[in-house]
């Protein structure tokens, strides 16, 4: 019983993401002319390249109804060990060593969380707080650099496009294959929509969930490599809180919390708004400190927007027992 | 579809049933719940199956379906021996189940539901869907079901009845030979459920052998070739529906005369006093301009299909669901800001319908949990000590009035009490408040028929001590039997009252299947 009014707010909640990107590239080009440059756009794409990916795997998660709080972890640990003991690595190899780094970070979730049957959320609060501590302590808390093949890997770029676009670029496509085209991807959905039908359908729910969680620990220690590249070092602040952006991206790309809903092309486009807000603020000169509280406004926007979309999706699809007169029946107006 | 019809034709020839059942029995923890369960499935015949709850229906279906091992007994397909391990095994061996509650993804599409147990592939090393397969087998198996939508089409946009095709849809593709339906009309409009029959003729036709569940003993009897009746775990019937009548389905159910499981009637008439007084009880969509009475002494049922409306009228009632308008008053006197708080104060008591859930500690003995209800009435001071004495005395007292069985009413955990004896717990702990108006949601489900008798004799008592009663049932009999007066319900309204000794069992249920026009 979608009435005309309800069925509007919603394709405006559900095209939100998009009407917001275009309000804030309004805003910030009548703002700060130099935000139209076409280099402008080139670096916030480079720049949103390493919470793009982690958001990725992210995505996966929370299709699941899962969470990951650790991927800012999993990205100083992978730093930490590629920057103090492989330093001359190539950086294809680096990548490599950082990404097998982040999957084996991310099956030490899986591990408690599908082989104990812990919560998400508790496991990956417990190794956010034991990644940094081991992350610092292999440091010792000083400053981490890395090596000049992987400077060379954030500097340069093919095609006059940046290795980090290429990266962010190929992650996207094969992640939306997997999505859309692999059993994996339409069990993902199917487990966030209804976890024990799923089980009762035959879908090996544990093996799907445990590869999960591994995928996002590959891509998270994938997002360290792109982000230790591009800042050259990682000090005890690197990937501190990441795992705000990167939820926020996947939330403000259209990905519902409560599993089931979403997809991984929302959650770069996510990405990229963040850094496009980021950017703008920098253009504006505006005060630094105030950046959190920007950011924050945002994804405070885009949570209560999913909530709300959660909650008028929830009263259109409660159970009806009666069809009151004057109300076209759903079917009529839904196909 | 070829398979199931060369398959049922070598069956035909080899004279072996399609499905044999032979003494089938289950204990549970010493008790015996299945005593000898026999029958058997043709190819190309329908069997009805039907029973009060807690009869063993339901038993007997998990058996089949691999859920449950049986404790004795035997099963074969087509001659062959089968003992399924789990419910693939089952589908494995060609037997379907169409719950009552489908098992769709709402996210995914048609096709993929289809498609989920084994996705096509086109190269065998990559996992990727051959989308155009799994698209063009989904289109072959909607045709099958005449349902004539796009493969494409996410569930979630589906009608109810619709998304019943499309469960019946994917148990054809995995090529079954039994299907088995369990309670498949609750939630369809009358043209939702005529396509279905048609369907099940259909199957019939084709060669698959059709077990049917229902408690709308007119369809059975439309649909089946022959009809099992269970009772206490017993089979007690098994014969050709061309011979049977309904009467002699209830009877064959209740298995006694109606008159010996339900208390006499008070010869008294109900007093002039109004308990409940429900008037223009409104929310849209779900129910519409409720209006009726509950004499002080009188026990009222609300009769009603499942999604007809009658339990979320007892949430509304006792302020659980929100209402737009309308007003209930208990014993004159409006309850302005209905929550379960505010009506428990005015002496409402609402029996849930899940017990376990909502009604009970499971885990505490009987006496804590009597006593539970009086709580709020002694807490005068937070910080006081509790009269503990005085508690466990009337706690005492009212499990006794209700002789709950259990051998130490303070340590053995309800958990640990049979279904009968719980509900009489639950019963207890309200009893000790004597509310003034009493709403029971479905008091006897899965309660054996000595409980039950018992249960119904405290129900009256409640009412002779001046208690007005609402009870809400999917079992007719059980209101014919104990109710003063029936309403019934079909999609969220009142659609007609029926006062004893004019309570008419087929005019009851003609009242309850009335579909809302313009429902399809």
């Amino acid at each position: 019983m979608q009435t005309s009014s309800t069925r509007a707010s919603l394709a405006v909640l559900r095209s939100a993401p998009a009407l917001l990107f275009v309000a804030v590239v309004v805003l910030f080009a009548i703002l700060a002319p130099r935000f139209l440059e076409v280099q402008n756009f080139a670096n916030i794409l480079t720049q949103s390249a390493n919470v793009a990916i982690v958001a990725v795997g992210m995505t996966f998660v929370l299709l699941l109804a899962g969470v990951d709080l650790s991927v800012g972890a999993a990205m100083y640990v992978c730093a930490a060990v590629a920057g103090l003991y492989f330093k001359d690595l190539p950086a294809p190899a680096a990548m490599a060593l950082m990404t097998a780094i982040g999957a084996l970070f991310g099956a030490i979730n899986a591990l408690f969380i599908v082989g104990l049957g812990i919560a998400a959320f508790i496991v990956t609060l417990a190794t956010l707080f034991v990644g940094r501590g081991l992350a610092l302590h292999l440091s010792q808390t000083k400053m981490v650099f890395a090596g000049d093949p992987v400077l060379a890997f954030g500097q340069g770029g093919f095609l006059g496009i940046s290795y980090a676009v290429w990266t962010m670029a190929i992650v996207l496509l094969l992640a939306l294959w997997v999505q859309q085209w692999t059993p994996y991807g339409r069990y993902l959905y199917a487990i966030g929509a209804d976890r024990e039908g799923a089980r009762k359908a035959g879908i090996p729910v544990r093996r799907v969930v445990f590869a999960t969680y591994v995928l996002c620990g590959t891509l998270a220690g994938l997002g360290g490599f792109v982000s230790f590249s591009q800042v050259a070092a990682a000090s005890s602040g690197f990937g501190l809180q990441k795992e705000f952006p990167v939820i926020a991206a996947a939330v403000l790309g259209g990905t519902s919390l409560f599993g089931g809903r979403g997809g991984v092309l929302g959650s770069v486009f996510g990405a990229i708004l963040i850094q496009t807000v980021q950017n703008g603020l920098v253009l504006l000169n505006a005060n630094p400190y105030l950046y959190p509280l920007v950011i924050s406004a945002i994804i405070f926007i885009a949570v209560l927007l999913d909530s709300q979309r959660t909650r008028i999706l929830a009263r259109l699809t409660r159970r009806q027992i009666r069809i009151e007169p004057g109300v076209e029946a759903r079917r009529s107006t839904a196909t | 579809m070829s398979s199931a019809r060369d398959s049922a034709a070598s069956e035909r020839a080899g004279g072996a049933p399609l499905l044999k059942v032979e003494g089938l029995r289950k204990s549970f923890f010493g008790v015996e719940v299945l005593k000898g369960v026999s029958f058997t499935l043709e190819a190309g015949k329908a069997l009805g199956v039907i029973g009060e709850n807690g009869s063993g229906k339901s038993t007997t279906m998990n058996i089949i379906n691999g859920l449950l091992p049986p404790s004795a007994g035997t099963m074969a397909i087509d001659g062959r021996p089968y003992a399924p391990a789990n419910s693939k095994e089952a589908a494995r061996a060609g037997i379907a189940f169409i719950h009552q509650e489908l098992n769709l993804f709402e996210n995914l599409s048609i096709a993929e539901n289809l498609a989920l147990q084994a996705f096509p592939r086109r190269i065998s090393w990559l996992p990727q869907i051959d989308k155009a397969r799994m698209r063009a087998r989904a289109a072959d198996l909607l045709r099958r079901v005449d349902l004539d939508l796009s493969p494409d089409m996410l569930v979630n946009r589906l009608a109810p009845g619709e998304r019943q095709l499309v469960e019946i849809a994917k148990a054809l593709s995995g090529d079954a030979r039994i299907i088995v339906f369990d309670e498949p009309t609750t939630s369809l409009t009358s043209r939702e459920a005529e396509r279905l029959f048609a369907l099940v003729a259909q199957l019939k036709a084709r060669g698959l052998g059709v077990i049917y569940i229902s408690h709308i003993l007119e369809d059975v009897l439309r649909l089946c070739d022959d009809v099992v009746t269970l009772r206490d775990g017993t089979m007690v019937d098994n014969r050709p529906a061309a011979s049977v009548t309904t009467g002699h389905l209830i009877e064959s159910m209740l298995g006694r005369p109606i008159a010996e499981l339900f208390p006499p009637r008070s010869a008294a008439a109900p007093r002039q006093e109004v308990a409940l007084d429900v008037r223009g009880l409104t929310q849209p969509g779900i129910v519409h301009d409720l209006t009726f009475r509950v004499m002080r002494g009188e026990i009222v049922g609300i009769a009603g299909l499942m999604g007809s409306g009658r339990s979320e009228t007892a949430r509304i009632l006792f302020g659980l669901d929100p209402a737009l308008s309308g007003t209930v008053a208990v014993n004159g006197t409006v309850i302005a800001q209905r929550s379960p708080r505010a009506c428990m104060a005015a002496g409402m008591a609402f029996l849930t319908e899940d017990r376990r859930g909502d009604g009970l500690l499971l885990p505490e003995g009987v006496l804590t949990n009597v006593e539970l209800a009086r709580l709020a009435d002694l807490r005068t001071n937070a910080a006081a000590p509790l009269p503990q004495a005085m508690l466990d005395r009337d706690a005492s007292e009212a499990a006794r009035s209700v002789r709950i069985k259990a051998h130490d009413l303070v340590r053995q955990p309800v958990l640990s009490l049979s279904g009968g004896n719980q509900q009489k717990v639950v019963l207890a702990k309200w009893l000790l408040r004597e509310p003034a108006v009493f709403i029971l949601d479905e008091p006897t489900r899965g309660i054996d028929v000595g409980a039950k008798a018992e249960i119904y004799g405290l129900v009256r008592q409640l009412a002779e001590r001046g208690t007005g009663v609402l009870v809400i049932s999917s079992e007719v009999e059980e209101l014919l039997g104990v109710c003063d007066r029936v309403l019934t319900m079909a999609h969220g309204e009142i659609v007609a009252e029926f006062t004893w000794p004019e309570l008419d069992r087929a005019a009851i249920l003609r009242a309850a299947m009335q579909r809302q026009e313009g429902a399809a």
